[in-house]
């Protein structure tokens, strides 16, 4: 990998071997099926198998009688207000009667909806009373589509009256005005199929209820800890003080792990009514249909343009299928695909309806990049569409309108409807260098020459497109660092670690920023007792908040430290020196830090941002169809991206491939299919096809950090998920050139080989090409 | 039933029921939680141990097949005490891993192609390692770290 850093730290910027490797490489790792506790007791879910109905009676008795099974807890047991997953991003109260009981009260609404929680000796034993539950469900019509939710015949809510869950606007300039007289107008549907993060962890839960110490704690938790505890905290009528919420290593995160889902009240719930631990593993086939789904969005654009190339506006509307329930960060993909699906590109006028449906399926939540890798796939295909209509090379028309270094900060378009933290602006960059450098890495001189062209039986496309990726929300992260009695240490961050290798990058900017060895630092993350808040990982916002927490807070901790110092050598204190782990005063005299720890040398701080980051960059693919079975195979794709600030260029490199096999993936294979019916048919990992070791050989990253954020200390910039933004528009951009003599029109993903050999077919039957 | 197998070079006896797969008895009973389970299936390879010489499955394998066995896991790649093997130190080197889920399974497959195949090219590599999923990194950097780890096997080999 090329890194251009120009810190002149020892460690940030470093390409330092990450401390989480210490344990995970020998296999002790603590993931939390990995703990139990004396006396734990295990919890099965009932699932609904109805898509939508209501329910007329559930029947524990047979369930009860089996030897083992200590409980069968349903929404009666709860009591008369069954608590709802709050809303923590976005939380307009309008949508609140759209919140998801934390089990079904007396309807079901998707086929995965906890019904029942059985607690037995054994998980075989509490899996094979499941089946011993009676539920009678009355089936009520089902919502299966963004069509039929439209139609409003059947209503999830009926007293919400509509489906339609919430609509986002986003608006800039005048539209009307701009398509007024247009030389060049191109209406386009494009859609992006339902899909979902799918962690290689499935979730768990091991809660342990302690009555006599009024104390629940609650091991697998993740990502929003602090948000989460107030929830269940909440929900059991518990003082916030008396839970605590741990973060075991956790087996990915991609945006759905860590979000509060049914379980995270349903398992405590159950230690407290039992008294006892209670321990939770999802399978598989669980995880598929009750993690939060991802993507299902359906636009319809038109695109406004001069004959020269210069866009002059967007307007349309955006279709989101959001399943069953608003959930905790339920709408963030339809409101940021309402603002961010123009991206880089310089577009004045905007004006961009979404629309949330409520359809019976598993309720969809963020999955990295939300509503950002639809809205590149978007946009890139009708830039691309754009080009070839009006006879502009598609590279020149893209470098017209991607936005110029001078114009920063760059606004993006205003979100109506919303609360009022929306506004938001490209903070620092120049788009036009990593665009150039992609196409130069790529060899796009050369490799364009084989556009659409057919060598041994395979059709040869290449494509290139830009992009933005938000990072670091706000409001706060915090950081503590504490001097231990040997001299090291400790560094609490309200981060949290989702397998980025948090703790190492963190221990980089620590050890820096008070110039001692990174083995002298102790990263500690993750447990809501370390701190007195904390906001977590999302929206790439762990390393730039976290970090820059840690920045502040070391500038009172060296000052105790001279304090201190300064006390015990009788000098003045602007005159000590910290220099290696000492404090020396004028004299030569000096203390070792671990000589002062007795001084009690800590400091707390927490970073506050209202502004984002925007790491930007470009990828470029080629591909080779095969016309015969309609597979793709990538043979060459490469991404630049401008970071601000590389802490770890080898964690970051691994996220950038990471990345963009999984919008790989996203954009070739994975498909949550339901049928009309409202069943979920791709319930097994044998039906529901990810990216393997063989599949995309070939991935190329490069990072810049030539444009730091001007909005935070360290300069740094969300970094996690830029590498998938714009895979979807690329990769699809290039298929559809290799396959320009055919004259086929891609609209939507995934582009499996069936997909793909339809759509020649399709040409070809219509009599305008043949292979 | 009462069964006996060497596990990662120690003896070990114990009383496993006949529908416990070979999986959950090394998490559960043998306390080598190392061993992951992503699908229970087959699909993930998540859970691969090696049972004499052989990358296997312990989510498909009953405890009771193991029987008079030699089992690896990852636990038994490298004592607790010593440094990393060279596998170990090259998936380090080359961040081939993020989250850590997959890696388990990862390094016994690695382990036992390389045991076998020591000359095994990026392709053989690949073609091998495509039974494990790894949602992390892409898996271009697990290619690169077993490719360079080869060297030792070939090495151990030689000598």
């Amino acid at each position: 990998m090329a890194t251009h850093g120009k810190s002149g730290n020892r460690l940030v910027g470093a390409p330092i071997e990450r401390v989480e490797d210490l344990r995970f490489l020998r296999g002790k790792g603590n993931y939390v099926d990995d703990q139990s506790l004396p006396n734990q007791v295990y919890a099965a879910i009932l699932r609904s198998s109805v898509p939508h109905g209501r329910i007329r009676k559930i029947d524990k008795t047979r369930a009860l009688k089996m030897p083992g099974v200590h409980a069968v807890i349903t929404a009666s047991d709860i009591g008369a207000d069954v608590p709802v997953i709050p809303i923590r991003l976005q939380p307009l109260p309008e949508v609140f009667p759209l919140r998801q009981p934390v089990i079904a009260v007396d309807k079901v609404r998707y086929v995965g909806e906890p019904v029942a929680v059985v607690i037995a000796d054994s998980p075989g034993l509490a899996e094979d009373a499941l089946e011993y539950v009676d539920v009678d469900i009355e089936p009520l019509p089902v919502v299966a589509s963004r069509k039929a939710s439209g139609t409003d015949e059947s209503l999830l809510f009926p007293e919400y009256k509509t489906n339609l869950a919430k609509r986002f606007t986003g608006l800039k300039g005048n539209t009307a005005a701009a398509f007024e007289g247009a030389h060049y107008i191109k209406k386009q549907r494009l859609a992006v199929q339902r899909h979902m993060a799918l962690p290689m962890e499935p979730r768990g839960l091991l809660a342990d209820w302690q009555k006599h110490e009024n104390r629940l704690t609650v091991y697998g938790a993740g990502k929003v800890l602090f948000f989460n505890r107030r929830a269940v905290a909440e929900m059991l009528g518990f003082d916030e003080s008396s839970v605590v919420l741990i973060e075991n290593d956790i087996g990915g995160g991609f945006g759905a792990r860590g979000e509060f889902y049914p379980e995270d009240f349903l398992i405590p719930f159950s230690s407290y009514f039992l008294g006892r631990p209670v321990k939770w593993n999802e399978d598989r086939r669980e995880n598929l249909s009750a993690m939060n789904h991802a993507r299902e969005m359906e636009a319809e654009y038109e695109l406004a343009c001069d004959a020269d190339g210069t866009i002059r506006g967007i307007r349309g509307h955006v279709d989101v299928d959001n399943g069953a329930y608003v959930r905790s960060n339920g709408l963030t993909p339809p409101r940021n695909v309402a603002q961010f699906t123009t991206g880089p590109y310089r577009i004045p006028n905007i004006h961009i309806d979404v629309s949330v449906r409520l359809t019976n399926k598993t309720p969809c939540g963020t999955y990295r990049a939300p509503g950002r890798f639809e809205g590149s796939f978007f946009i890139e295909r009708l830039i691309e569409i754009a080009a070839h209509d009006l006879g502009i090379d598609p590279i020149e028309m893209r470098r017209k309108n991607l936005v110029n270094a001078g114009e920063m900060p760059y606004p993006m378009a205003t979100m109506q409807h919303i609360d009022p933290y929306t506004d938001t602006e490209c903070d620092s960059g120049d788009f036009h260098v990593t665009f150039d450098r992609c196409l130069k890495e790529f060899d796009w001189d050369n490799k364009i020459k084989l556009q659409g062209k057919k060598i041994d039986g395979r059709y040869h496309g290449v494509a290139a497109g830009c992009f933005i990726e938000g990072g670091a929300a706000g409001p706060r992260e915090s950081a503590k660092l504490k001097l231990d009695a040997d001299g090291s240490i400790s560094v609490f961050v309200g981060s949290s670690a989702v397998g980025q290798g948090l703790e190492t990058v963190m221990g980089q900017i620590a050890a820096d920023a008070l110039n001692v060895p990174f083995e002298r630092v102790k990263v500690f993350h993750g447990s809501t007792h370390y701190l007195r808040e904390g906001f977590g990982s999302y929206h790439s916002r762990s390393t730039v908040m976290g970090g820059s927490a840690i920045l502040l807070a070391a500038a009172p901790f060296k000052e105790k430290l001279r304090k201190a110092a300064a006390r015990r050598l009788e000098a003045p204190e602007q005159q000590i020196t910290l220099i290696d782990e000492h404090a020396v005063a004028p004299g030569g005299a000096s203390i070792a830090w671990k000589d002062l720890a007795a001084d009690d040398i800590s400091s707390e701080e927490s970073f506050s941002n209202t502004k984002h980051t925007y790491a930007y960059g470009a990828h470029c693919a080629h591909v080779a169809v095969d016309p015969g079975t309609g597979h793709v195979e990538v043979l060459d794709y490469v991404t630049v991206e401008d970071v601000g600030k590389i802490i770890n260029p080898l964690t970051l490199h691994g996220q950038v491939i990471g990345a963009v096999v999984q919008g790989l993936g996203s954009t070739f294979m994975e498909h949550l299919v339901y049928n009309e019916d409202g069943q979920l048919l791709t319930g097994s990992l044998a039906d529901y096809v990810v990216p393997l070791a063989d599949d995309y050989p070939v991935i190329r990253g490069v990072t810049l950090d030539d444009y730091p954020s001007p909005n935070n200390p360290l300069g740094a910039k969300g970094a996690g998920e830029g590498g998938i933004i714009a895979v979807g528009g690329v990769a699809s951009n290039a298929v559809e050139n290799a396959l320009s003599s055919f004259g086929v029109r891609i609209e939507e993903l995934p582009l499996t080989p069936p997909a793909v050999w339809e759509l020649i077919e399709q040409r070809v039957n219509a009599g305008n090409a043949k292979i | 039933m009462q069964i006996r197998m060497r596990l990662n070079q120690e003896q070990v006896e114990l009383d496993v029921q006949p529908r416990v797969t070979l999986a959950d008895c090394l998490r559960h009973q043998l306390g080598k939680t190392g061993t992951h389970l992503a699908c229970e299936h087959g699909v993930c390879g998540a859970c691969t141990v090696i049972v004499n010489g052989q990358a296997v499955r312990s989510c498909l394998m009953l405890a009771v097949q193991a029987a008079d066995a030699e089992v690896t896991t990852v636990e038994g790649l490298a004592a607790d005490d010593a440094p990393f093997s060279p596998l170990q130190a090259a998936f380090r080197k080359h961040n081939a891993l993020q989250c850590g889920f997959c890696t388990s399974g990862m390094l016994t497959t690695a382990h036992a192609l390389l045991t076998a195949e020591p000359d095994a090219d990026r392709d053989r590599i690949r073609s091998v390692i495509a039974g494990n999923l790894c949602r992390c990194t892409g898996y271009v950097s697990i290619v690169d770290a077993i490719y360079e780890a080869g060297e030792a096997y070939r090495v151990g080999e030689r000598s």
